[in-house]
């Protein structure tokens, strides 16, 4: 039997949730009739609005896709606008104030807080600069992901930016591609450092070399095609390999297949198993190809090209360009400069500022990376040492310390309702404290730490060094947030998933753990080796043992149910103390 | 009267009458053997998987995990609240729940 998901999509969905989507916000919050709100909260999510949890009704978090994370000269800037005049709510973050955007790990925008009234005007303000939210949330085509610097990276295998650009065209908007079983989040990349993560996509297209014509003498440069990869509900699952190479010409025929398979085989009766990983565990990748093959393609499709996984550094554990902070050539002489925005989380007024820097010293174009922070990008060499020198950049930084810089962190109880922990504020504390209190080992400078706050993945804790994910337990008697600690998940030419070795330690002890953890690591580490590398030839009872909780001079002032606040940072924060619904202004 | 109900965003929710009423993160204690050895479930309401109705009382299916344990698991049908006059009433979250007898 179909969910009631399924019904209220068979009903409406997609592009005409518009224009009730503006009627609501004409005639007021309150104009949603109660017995339809479920249904209409659903439907908004394919225009990126996602209401907020209890405690926080008639707010919404809205969700702007910016394809590739590309952010045009003058789009940031709106950006920051925007958060300025509508992402202030209620209540106040301690750490991060009024006013604020997010940058995800799908090199999305997110702003909280945002009023159903206020939509048109902001849904104008963004249309009018080329920006949209439509299908960032919902069930269909989520913003397309890849390396961040397509089209002007130095490593750059083959320009991706226009391959993704034209998909975006293509199957945003598209009705036969706007009701899908499930989310569908696609990766193209085009540089050979695995950026892009398609490992951990629906549908990965990853540079590859395949020889062509007549006497295959030719070396053409496409895609290899990957389905079925995704972290969350605790079934993790790298994309699988199926056998097909695709020139940048055919991506969207292989591409709009793969989508239309999606829609017409994945399971509409239980989301849960509704993502395409468990078509494919179900088929197998053979399967799937063949079904491509026969059903949804008319030309013969080529088998895997060579593929340059082996050069992939991209959150690898080791090697150069483990993310992409820093200064970096691209392949024109200019440079593009990556500073760290801690948990992803920027104020508004310095999204304006980083707009003003970006026009004075850049092109005006900033990008997004998936592990939430910022790229400044066409900064000519002269222009470099004074950019650098930019106050801003003490804070947001090229050159932040591993574990500033290693941090990722998803929304958390502040917001979602699936979490179990607070998070983003959280992991700021974490990092200052690890960075005010550990070493790392000569020669090792990236470390990094996902929090996630449930088993969603938002923060994609599978793929860290240290990864950190939602729970509760008991201490002295008491329910207290807790996190599981997961160890050596990362990406590169053989990704793999962290094993989660220590369960439930309160957060007040996980800083203690993580200190004690590269104590050990530092102990018994071989010469030049990695974390992962180390991490790899221990079994899990001896990780355990190396994670060991501590308590330390880290204080954690939320300790408690954070859930059960209607915002945990308020001075008054009980549910009994919730605003009221936002006043149709 | 028709009760309506559902599980919400990714079964964070279980709506009753179209309000968001029962919450995951929730510590809920459980005798359910069949989930974990303990002589109570402590669990961690990570998921609701189904919700339903018999009479007045409402009842969900649950993904979680024992903190005393670790035993991750989903339970049987559990009452969690009771519908009266069309409004929801949850029931003490502080009692021992148990999964209902012949599911």
């Amino acid at each position: 039997m179909p969910t009631d998901v399924e019904n209220w999509k068979s009903e409406v969905y997609g592009n005409e949730v518009r224009d009730r989507l503006f009627e609501f916000a004409e005639e007021g919050y309150d104009s949603i009739p109660d017995d339809e709100r479920d249904a209409w909260f659903e439907r908004f999510k394919w225009w990126g609005l996602y209401h907020q949890r209890n405690g926080q009704e008639g707010y919404f978090m809205m969700r702007i896709g910016t394809p590739n994370g590309v952010l045009e000269p003058g789009q940031l800037r709106t950006v920051g606008e925007i958060a300025d005049e509508y992402a202030r709510g209620p209540g106040t973050n301690p750490v991060f104030g009024d006013a604020y955007a997010d940058f995800t790990t799908r090199q999305s925008i997110q702003l909280h807080w945002i009023e159903l009234s206020d939509v048109p005007a902001i849904f104008e303000k963004l249309e009018e600069n080329g920006l949209s939210t439509q299908q960032a949330c919902g069930d269909s085509w989520r913003n397309i992901v890849g390396n961040p610097v397509a089209g002007k990276d130095g490593q750059e295998v083959i320009d991706a930016w226009p391959v993704i650009r034209n998909l975006n065209e293509t199957f945003k908007r598209d009705d036969d591609h706007a009701n899908l079983p499930r989310k569908w989040k696609v990766s193209v990349t085009g540089s050979a450092d695995g950026s892009g993560q398609g490992d951990i996509n629906d549908l990965a297209f990853e540079p590859a070399y395949k020889s062509v014509g007549d006497d295959e003498s030719e070396d053409a440069v496409g895609f290899n095609v990957r389905v079925g990869g995704g972290l969350a509900r605790n079934e993790p699952r790298l994309a699988r390999d199926i056998d097909v190479w695709v020139p940048p010409e055919r991506v969207p025929d292989v591409a709009g297949g793969l989508s239309a398979l999606f829609r017409d085989y994945g399971d509409r009766e239980d989301r849960y198993n509704a993502r395409v990983k468990f078509l494919v565990d179900e088929w197998g990748a053979d399967e799937v190809r063949e079904t491509l093959q026969s059903e949804y393609v008319d030309f013969e499709l080529k088998t895997a090209g060579r593929d340059v996984r082996e050069e992939y550094t991209y959150n690898a554990g080791e090697g150069e360009r483990n993310d992409l902070i820093g200064v970096h050539d691209q392949k024109d002489g200019q440079n593009f400069v990556g500073l760290n925005v801690l948990v992803g989380r920027m104020g508004a007024d310095d999204v304006l500022e980083l707009a003003d820097l970006a026009e004075q010293y850049g092109s005006g174009e900033v990008r997004l990376s998936q592990r939430q922070n910022v790229i400044v990008t066409d900064v000519p060499d002269d222009a470099l040492d004074e950019f650098l020198d930019e106050p801003l950049l003490e804070h947001h930084a090229p050159d932040p310390s591993p574990f500033m810089r290693g941090s990722v962190a998803c929304t958390g109880t502040e917001f979602c309702s699936l979490s179990i922990v607070e998070t983003k504020n959280r992991q700021v504390r974490f990092a200052r404290w690890l960075k005010a209190n550990v070493d790392l080992p000569d020669g090792v400078d990236e470390f990094h730490v996902h929090l996630s706050g449930c088993t969603a993945s938002c923060a994609q804790p599978q793929i860290a060094d240290v990864s950190l994910r939602g729970m509760k337990t008991r201490k002295d008697g008491e329910p207290v947030e807790a996190l599981d600690v997961g160890l050596g998940g990362g990406l590169g030419e053989n990704p793999q998933f962290a094993r989660w070795v220590t369960q439930r330690v309160p957060v007040d002890e996980v800083p203690g753990a993580i200190a004690n953890l590269v104590e050990s690591f530092a102990a018994g580490r071989d010469e030049g080796e990695s974390f992962r590398a180390f991490v790899a030839r221990h079994d899990e009872s001896e990780l355990d043992a190396f994670v060991e909780p501590e308590e330390t001079d880290y204080e954690d002032p939320m300790m408690h149910n954070t859930k059960r606040t209607w915002y945990p940072y308020a001075e008054h924060d009980s549910m009994e103390d919730a605003p009221s619904t936002p006043a149709d202004d | 009267m028709t009760t309506r109900l559902r599980v919400l965003d990714d079964g964070a929710w279980v709506s009753v009458n179209d309000s968001r009423e029962v919450r995951v993160s929730e510590l809920w204690r459980l005798d359910a053997s069949d989930l974990c050895a303990c002589e109570l479930t402590d669990l961690v309401v990570e998921n609701f998987q189904s919700v339903g109705v018999d009479g007045a009382t409402v009842a969900a299916r649950v993904y979680g995990q024992c903190i005393a344990c670790g035993s991750t698991g989903t339970t049987g049908w559990i009452p969690i609240g009771r519908v009266r006059g069309g409004e929801f009433v949850e029931f003490d979250r502080s009692a021992v729940r148990r999964v209902r007898q012949g599911e």
